[in-house]
């Protein structure tokens, strides 16, 4: 794939301001709130190849970030202080979840699929919340500690979480652009336009989807143990439906099946649930009206409504 | 020994909806570059015949050979690889995707490359020159990038037949490819599918007779999910059964 020039400038200045962001801002609170946005986005860019380009809404994507912090968690708590080793189960935890909850859900059409996907990640909320002795239950899990990614550098300052962070947050980024320009990936986009179309081309549809999925839950698994790191403590909030209806919801506002609408839109939600709830205990109303006016004005969602413009200066 | 082998034969096909006899002891086969026309007034099963053929849905009895392989049970997409495509009654493409994209998913189908999902497909040097052969061939350039969904009912029937072939398909499955158009597309449609290479086999589903006549070279007569006649398209014109439950109509 070739890219214009003025790509090439978009990509520069992105990658610049991603760079010395930390450094041009005032406080560490900036750079945490970032680290935030580039962890959820790794969760949401996940879901968005399931739900924005293979067209299947699920609700029980927080069981796969969940289990990749748990796993992360548990190991640095229990058996040892490499990173990488917490880091690269928790990624393969959430994959062998995915790859079980598919064999089970896919097989259901539409809504019932939606239930479904609810249902298996309240399975996943249930062990984290009643597993009290292994999981801490409702407490959660404190004192995950700083993991060291080398014997000597270790990852207790912001700023080196936040470039550890964005280190995976490309790599996520990479790997779901190579997807979905992929004659993979336009496969999924027309699973999700016309199944029926689809499979007479000669397209296994249930491979595709078991394959997208398993890779979805690869990267929740990844999101969620790099989450568990940074907050040094897990709860069963991050295996929790009210997760995986948030994520569903950034990825829509943000515009689903398109590359760069999950950040958008956890951008957005992040910004609105600190800066917003500074100033008014009524943040929850900002966030609601906001996805009203999405659905309302910019069913596309907002990189949807406005990325055409962009789209077409960037050439 | 390999003359034998008839690119569709159906031997004793039953389908049941319920109470309903949608298909009825159906036999028959179609030999390589024939030009099979099904007729039949609505609700004959021609439909359901065709759905059973491509897998969409398995007969209750009755068995599906296609190139000379038992395909009763195989799904969908396996029958694809065999060499067989269809259209639809209704058109049923990508209507949100471009005429490129529509015809790209109908080449990857059958393209060894389908899986792979570390190289854009930019980079697939042989599925970007078959698709612009194909867009080249049939001359739709100026509605490359028109998203299929503006496209006219004529050109949208068009791009039907242009997928069911993009995979280098041996047996095309056409279900009623003109209905609905204006005469002046029924002609070209028609006209597009008298040209297709004499070694594809075609089995149509056709209400058109004019269409059906012309394009025919054997013709079948579903009544009631039953076949009630079948031969060439002279001795089909000629039965006094056909004329009076089809023919008689009009």
């Amino acid at each position: 794939m070739r890219y214009t020039s003025k790509q090439w400038i978009l990509f520069l200045v992105i990658a610049i301001v991603l760079i010395v962001y930390p450094f041009a801002l005032p406080s560490y609170y900036f750079t945490a709130l970032l680290t935030q946005v580039l962890i959820f986005s790794i969760f949401t860019m996940a879901l968005n190849l399931v739900a924005g380009y293979t067209g299947l809404a699920s609700l029980g994507h927080s069981a796969f970030f969940g289990s990749g912090a748990y796993t992360a968690a548990i190991l640095m708590k229990y058996v040892s202080q490499n990173m990488w080793l917490g880091l690269s189960m928790g990624i393969l935890v959430g994959g062998i979840l995915a790859a079980i909850f598919a064999l089970i859900c896919l097989r259901t059409p539409g809504v019932y699929f939606i239930f479904i996907t609810l249902a298996l990640g309240q399975l996943v909320w249930a062990v984290v919340f009643g597993w009290r002795s292994f999981t801490g239950g409702d407490d959660g899990m404190p004192g995950v500690g700083n993991p060291n990614i080398f014997s000597n550098l270790t990852l207790s300052g912001g700023t080196t979480y936040y470039y550890f962070a964005l280190v995976f947050f490309i790599i996520t980024f990479f790997i779901i652009h190579r997807i979905v320009t992929s004659p993979f990936g336009h496969v999924l986009v027309g699973i999700r336009e016309n199944q029926t179309r689809i499979r007479h081309l000669g397209y296994n549809v249930w491979l595709y989807k078991f394959i997208a999925f398993i890779i979805s839950g690869f990267l929740c698994g990844l999101a969620g143990a790099i989450w568990s790191y940074y907050n040094g403590f897990v709860s069963p909030r991050d295996a929790s439906f009210e997760l995986s209806a948030e994520a569903l919801l950034i990825v829509i506002l943000g515009g689903s099946g398109t590359l760069s609408g999950p950040i958008v839109g956890t951008i957005v939600v992040v910004l609105i649930k600190n800066i917003i709830a500074a100033y008014t205990e009524r943040w929850l109303f900002v966030l609601g009206v906001t996805y009203i006016l999405t659905i309302l004005y910019a069913r596309r969602g907002i990189v949807g409504a406005f990325g055409v413009r962009l789209k077409s200066w960037v050439g | 020994m390999k003359q034998d082998i008839k690119t569709v034969k159906v031997e004793n096909l039953f389908k049941k909806f319920g109470g309903l006899q949608a298909l009825w002891d159906v036999s028959f086969s179609v030999e390589k570059g024939e030009r099979l026309v099904i007729i039949g007034p609505n609700g004959a099963g021609k439909t359901t015949l065709f759905n059973v053929i491509t897998g969409e849905i398995p007969p209750t009895d009755g068995r599906v050979y296609l190139f000379g392989k038992d395909v009763t049970y195989l799904p969908p997409h396996r029958r694809t690889h065999l060499g067989m495509a269809r259209t639809f009654q209704i058109t049923n493409l990508f209507p949100n995707l471009t005429l490129h994209e529509n015809i790209l998913l109908a080449v990857v189908g059958v393209n060894h490359q389908r899986y792979k999902m570390h190289r854009p497909v930019t980079g697939c040097g042989d599925i970007i020159a078959k698709i612009e052969a194909l867009i080249n061939e049939w001359d739709l350039q100026e509605y490359k990038y028109t998203l299929v969904k503006n496209l006219s009912y004529g050109v949208q029937r068009q791009v039907e037949v242009i997928m069911a072939l993009a995979g280098g398909s041996k047996l095309l499955l056409l279900d009623e490819p003109t209905s609905g158009l204006s005469p002046a597309e029924t002609v070209a449609v028609t006209s597009m599918i008298l040209h297709l290479d004499p070694e594809v086999t075609l089995l149509i589903i056709e209400h058109d007779m004019d269409v059906a006549f012309q394009l025919a070279h054997n013709m079948i007569v579903f009544h009631l999910g039953a076949v009630i006649a079948k031969g060439l398209v002279e001795e089909i014109k000629l039965n006094s059964k056909v004329k009076e439950i089809y023919l008689g109509e009009e």
